[in-house]
């Protein structure tokens, strides 16, 4: 069975681009893959875990539930995107703190969605946090540091500056 | 796994993809918020030839709201839903029945039309419809057919629709501010699928009796239903404790669960009672 080959113009942190994409290639691994941004993880490949989520024009999503030729014309933001060339953000000096991460697997994806949340919602409570990080796997920390984390950088997000 | 081969068109019209629907004799797929429609491809379970994306696709995604009741865009996401402060008095079932659907990045992209179409028969959506005898409106190649919910589903991921339609948008009929009503259901880690689900509601005439009950259930059975014999356990009464027991074991005597690795047959069946005796129970004191 054929597939098809599309253009798709994008912007990933803030940089365009400009490629040609399989139809059936995930977004995910168009994002590995081609352009090599490794930092968004691939865990279940059927949308569970939550490894691979990104942030596309504001909004979390799984990029494994979505082709990279749908992101034609949007905005994504990578965890690349949310970390500083040297030092830490706000928020993972947080996960650092409270040891949110142990084998690392789960976490560009419990990054960017609590990136997202926390630009929506820096007031957001502890359930509030709990309901979001739901949809995010994580076979080794037992989420309670990952709350506690999330909790923490709650601050930052409410001064523009640090977001 | 990887994806399957597959083309893709993303039209820019609702006549161009009802007619790319309809150009490859059923082996053609719309994609919206692709949350159920990717898994399955992840899993082989189906493999078409072309996904026509909706996208593109203008007036769709709209929530309209007046007197002759509430109408969804089929592109209306769990997300836009969840965030518009107008339904917490328009339908605040909706609200409260979508409220445990999926998980936060699932909820700003999966679509009430894509969860139509594919028709768990655990999912809220689909239960939902048949519980407030809501009107499914698709177009295809033939023209519109506006189908009520209740005989839109014909098994778990089978509905009537057919390979060149596409679902444009639900109506619901209005919700008066006096109904009362109660919704749960019980999974095991929010936004998973359901084990069961229970929505009721009903009016109070006059005396203060309740009428036009509407019982629905979700993973109860291989689709989605009203249950007859717990709405008439509940009408011309005042919901009392009697009523409320009645209409629990009426609802345990109709309902067809299935066994599976989640969970037996004869546990649902329970689930289901207790359940609406709860719901019910939210709904009186509501
Ligand atoms: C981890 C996980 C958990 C989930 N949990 C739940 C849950 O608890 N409850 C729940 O209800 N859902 C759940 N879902 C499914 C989710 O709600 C989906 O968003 C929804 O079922 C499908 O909507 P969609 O827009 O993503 O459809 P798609 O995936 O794009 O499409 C689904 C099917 O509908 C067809 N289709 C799409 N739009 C139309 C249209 N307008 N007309 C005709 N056919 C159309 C497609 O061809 C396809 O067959 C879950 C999904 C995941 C990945
Ligand atoms: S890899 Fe996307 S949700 Fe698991
Ligand atoms: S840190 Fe290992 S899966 Fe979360």
């Amino acid at each position: 069975m054929p597939t098809s080959k599309h253009r798709a113009v994008f912007e990933v942190n803030g940089k365009a681009v400009d490629i040609e994409v399989e139809s059936r290639t995930t977004l995910s691994d168009c994002l590995r893959h081609q352009l090599r941004l490794t930092g968004t993880h691939v865990g279940c490949e059927h949308g569970v875990c939550g490894a691979c989520t990104i942030i596309i024009d504001g909004a979390a999503v799984r990029s494994c539930l979505t082709l990279a030729v749908q992101a034609d014309g949007s905005q994504i933001t990578t965890v690349e995107g949310i970390s500083f060339d040297e030092g830490l953000t706000p928020l993972q000096t947080a996960f650092r703190k409270h040891h949110a991460l142990q084998c690392g697997f789960c976490t560009p994806g419990m990054l960017m969605t609590a990136h997202a949340l926390l630009t929506e919602n820096p007031d957001v409570d502890e359930e509030g946090i709990r309901h979001v990080l739901s949809g995010n796997i994580c076979r080794c920390t037992g989420y309670i540091p990952i709350i506690q984390a999330v909790l923490e950088a709650r601050a930052a997000y409410k001064k523009p500056e640090n977001a | 796994m990887k994806l399957p081969p597959f083309e893709y068109a993303c039209p820019a019209t609702l006549d161009e993809a009802i007619a790319l629907l309809a150009s490859r004799d059923g082996d053609a797929k719309a994609i919206s918020g692709g949350q159920s429609l990717m898994p399955i491809l992840a899993f082989r379970l189906a493999s078409p030839s072309l996904l026509v994306d909706l996208k593109k696709l203008k007036g769709l995604d709209q929530i309209k709201i007046d007197a002759s009741g509430i109408t969804l865009g089929a592109k209306v996401s769990w997300r836009q839903i969840e965030d518009d402060k107008r339904l917490a008095t328009a339908h605040p079932l909706l609200q409260e029945m979508i409220s445990h659907v999926a998980h936060y990045q699932i909820r700003n992209r999966g679509t009430v039309g894509g969860s139509i179409a594919h028709a768990d028969p655990a999912a809220e959506m689909p239960g939902f419809s048949v519980t407030c005898d809501a009107k499914i409106v698709v177009k295809g190649s033939s023209g519109e057919r506006i189908i009520p919910a209740g005989e839109f589903f014909e098994g778990p991921l089978m509905t009537v629709l057919e390979a060149d339609e596409l679902i444009t948008e639900i109506r619901l009929p209005p919700w008066p501010a006096a109904r009362r009503w109660g919704m749960l259901e019980f999974a095991r880690r929010r936004g998973d699928f359901a084990m069961g689900g229970v929505a009721v509601f009903y009016d109070l005439d006059a005396q203060g009796r309740a009428v036009d009950a509407h019982v629905g259930v979700i993973g109860a059975g291989s689709i989605p239903h009203r249950v007859p014999g717990a709405e008439a356990a509940i009408n011309g009464t005042t919901v009392d404790e009697t009523a409320i027991l009645a209409a629990a074991k009426a609802a345990a005597a109709g309902v067809e669960p299935l066994t599976d690795i989640h969970a037996s047959a004869a546990y649902r069946r329970n689930l289901i009672s207790v359940l609406l005796e709860r719901a019910l129970r939210a709904a009186v004191a509501r």
